[in-house]
């Protein structure tokens, strides 16, 4: 874990030695995406909530930096206060009704509210409609890191994402962490010991929420565009493959899991503009023959099998 | 007065097409216990083959059973193939596998007939307008829509609660291990249940062809729409699909039609302008939600197994 967070931290003087810039554009993508799933890490495989709509937090931690812009707030930590409060809400909203249900129907669920956000973001032609919001410029954060220089950025994210990873590391061993896995296991047998599940699990995927809340803020300060296609079904799904690829509740697994799949998608796409024709296919096989993840690959790491 | 029957008559014309996409993901899905993403791909080309085989035999004739028989030879070896393998796993391995198949068929499809929407033309004895009651024009193609997925509805029924088939499917549906130590051939049952399944969604996707356009991913949306329906109505009920598609139809084709309007009585016509249609487009969900809260298992969840 610490070697590979070393060696994401090694990205931006290797990319300027060979003076390739544009790979700390894309790497800078690979981390926001990479604490996008390690939130959704967090609730599926500790919690055994399988969330097919964590796209939509990325879309509203977009849309409030992009909304805040556009009202001429410029100011990063509002923007980021912003996101956070408004992740929070619409997670706590969507956990409300999704976790009266299990199984097939919270993924269906999960997903039908992440759709709902994505035309609801295409209908208000206020805030761009289809078409999207173009940001003019950075957010602002002191003269001493200038969000601007895509190096700064770079390491901007990176901080978020080490915090994160951190985070979860002690979310996990604490007794919220153990009441969340106890969760997945065996809900009955927590509510009989006395916990108040659908609490914990809500808090749980609040937290997840607003992680990947924070993950889309980036995101759009990254790009300086929001549109709703960040809210797209199909990126809930690639969030959940960098999860999958990577391996599912092992810290680290998702970041890896991130790095893999947008590399990949990198190549596939400078190769041909038919990459989901590959990728599709890869992604079958992964499932259906490579199931613990990359990590799995790594001897002497994995302690446990997957079961969910 | 008039719009108002008109606007009811889209409505039920896209609740039958919901219907057909429901049906077949709450079969799979109560037999089974399988999630399908990809059942919005056998939609897709049921699509494209019908509209590509009437542009080049200009034969109606020909291009609904080569749309049917596209749909279901795609979802025989999907069956076979993947599905297969995936009984035995979890929803996750099964979310992600047929995931990884809606990316490939989308492009597929795009491979094969490029990335610009293809145009589907109604047939030219559907093309003309038809007079539900005197002064109300109505497309004939709408109407015939309307009148397939009745009768589809209506076959559908009986042969799922009249015939010895539709006896076996109802035995596997609520106890699998049951139905196969009593005789029922539990592996050829699964592939004729997706195979049904599969045909019904590349009727729909025909159907959709000219009212719709024909387009990489246009089965994506309708497929999430058609979890929206089986969600309501009960996951496994295709009473209860019927029902809640019929009902999501016609509230999100009237929400879209009126609601605008309605907020124009007592809104600015700039807000109103606004939220009429952001509103509009929230509105299924938030039906979804208000049935989940009171009923977390759907209107007419299945009986136990």
């Amino acid at each position: 874990m610490g070697l590979g967070m070393t060696a994401l931290a090694l990205v931006p003087p290797i990319s300027m030695a060979f003076a390739e810039p544009y790979y700390v554009d894309l790497f800078t993508r690979i981390l926001i995406f990479a604490i996008a799933a390690l939130s959704l890490d967090l609730i599926m495989s500790y919690g055994g909530m399988l969330s097919f709509g964590h796209a939509a937090y990325l879309g509203v931690g977009a849309y409030a930096v992009g909304i805040a812009n556009a009202y001429g707030i410029d100011n990063e930590v509002i923007h980021l206060l912003l996101a956070i409060a408004g992740a929070a809400v619409v997670a706590a909203g969507i956990g409300f009704i999704s976790l009266r249900t299990s199984g097939v129907h919270f993924i269906m669920i999960t997903l039908a509210f992440s759709q709902m956000l994505y035309f609801l973001a295409i209908s208000i032609n206020t805030f761009g409609g289809a078409d999207g919001m173009t940001m003019t410029q950075h957010s602002q954060l002191g003269s001493l890191i200038p969000l601007d220089d895509a190096n700064v950025l770079y390491y901007f994210v990176f901080v978020f994402l080490a915090l994160f990873l951190w985070m979860q590391s002690r979310i996990i061993r604490s007794r919220f962490g153990m009441v969340i896995r106890g969760a997945r296991t065996n809900p009955r047998r927590m509510a009989a010991l006395g916990f108040p599940v659908l609490r914990y699990q809500l808090a749980a995927f609040v937290v997840s929420g607003v992680m990947c809340g924070i993950a889309g803020a980036l995101l759009a300060e990254q790009a300086l565009f929001v549109s709703p296609s960040i809210m797209q079904w199909s990126r809930s799904g690639e969030i959940m493959v960098m999860v999958i690829m990577g391996g599912m509740g092992m810290l680290f697994g998702p970041i890896l899991g991130a790095v893999a799949y947008l590399v990949l998608e990198d190549l596939l796409t400078s190769w041909t503009q038919y990459w989901a024709l590959f990728l599709g296919p890869i992604l079958v096989v992964i499932v259906l023959f490579g199931r613990h993840g990359i990590m799995s690959l790594i001897p002497g790491l994995v302690r446990k099998p997957r079961h969910v | 007065m008039l719009l108002l029957l008109i606007q009811a008559f889209n409505g039920l014309q896209f609740g039958v097409m919901l219907f057909l996409m429901a049906a077949g993901l709450t079969l799979v899905f109560g037999i089974m216990n399988v999630v399908n993403l990809a059942h919005g791909s056998l939609y897709m080309i049921g699509a494209y083959v019908c509209a590509e085989t009437y542009d080049a035999t200009g034969s109606f004739a020909l291009a609904i059973p080569s749309g049917l028989a596209a749909a279901l030879a795609t979802g025989v070896v999907i069956e076979i193939g993947i599905f297969r393998v995936l009984y035995a796993r979890d929803h996750l391995d099964q979310v992600l596998a047929t995931f990884g198949l809606t990316l490939f068929f989308n492009d597929l499809v795009r491979v094969i007939w490029g990335s610009t929407a293809v145009y589907a033309t109604v047939p030219r004895f559907l093309a003309g307008q038809v007079h539900i009651i005197t002064g109300a024009p109505y497309p004939a193609y709408r109407l015939a829509v309307i009148v397939v997925g009745f009768a589809v509805a209506a076959l559908l029924y009986l042969v799922i609660s009249h015939t010895r088939f539709g006896m076996v499917v109802r035995a596997g549906a609520s106890n699998r291990v049951m139905a196969g130590a009593l005789g029922a051939n539990i592996v050829v049952l699964y592939t004729v249940v997706f195979a049904l399944g599969a045909i019904l969604a590349g009727l729909a996707g025909l159907m959709a062809g000219p009212i719709f356009t024909v387009a990489s991913g246009m089965g994506d949306s309708i497929l999430i729409l058609a979890f929206v329906v089986i969600v309501i109505g009960g996951i496994g009920s295709i009473r209860g699909a019927f029902i809640a598609s019929l009902g999501v139809g016609l509230i999100d084709t009237m929400g879209r039609a009126y609601l605008r309007p309605l907020f124009g009585l007592f809104l600015p016509p700039t807000a109103a302008d606004n939220t009429g249609p952001a509103v509009a487009s929230l509105l299924i969900y938030v039906v979804m939600a208000a049935v989940l809260f009171f009923r977390p298992r759907g209107l007419f969840p299945p009986r136990m197994r």
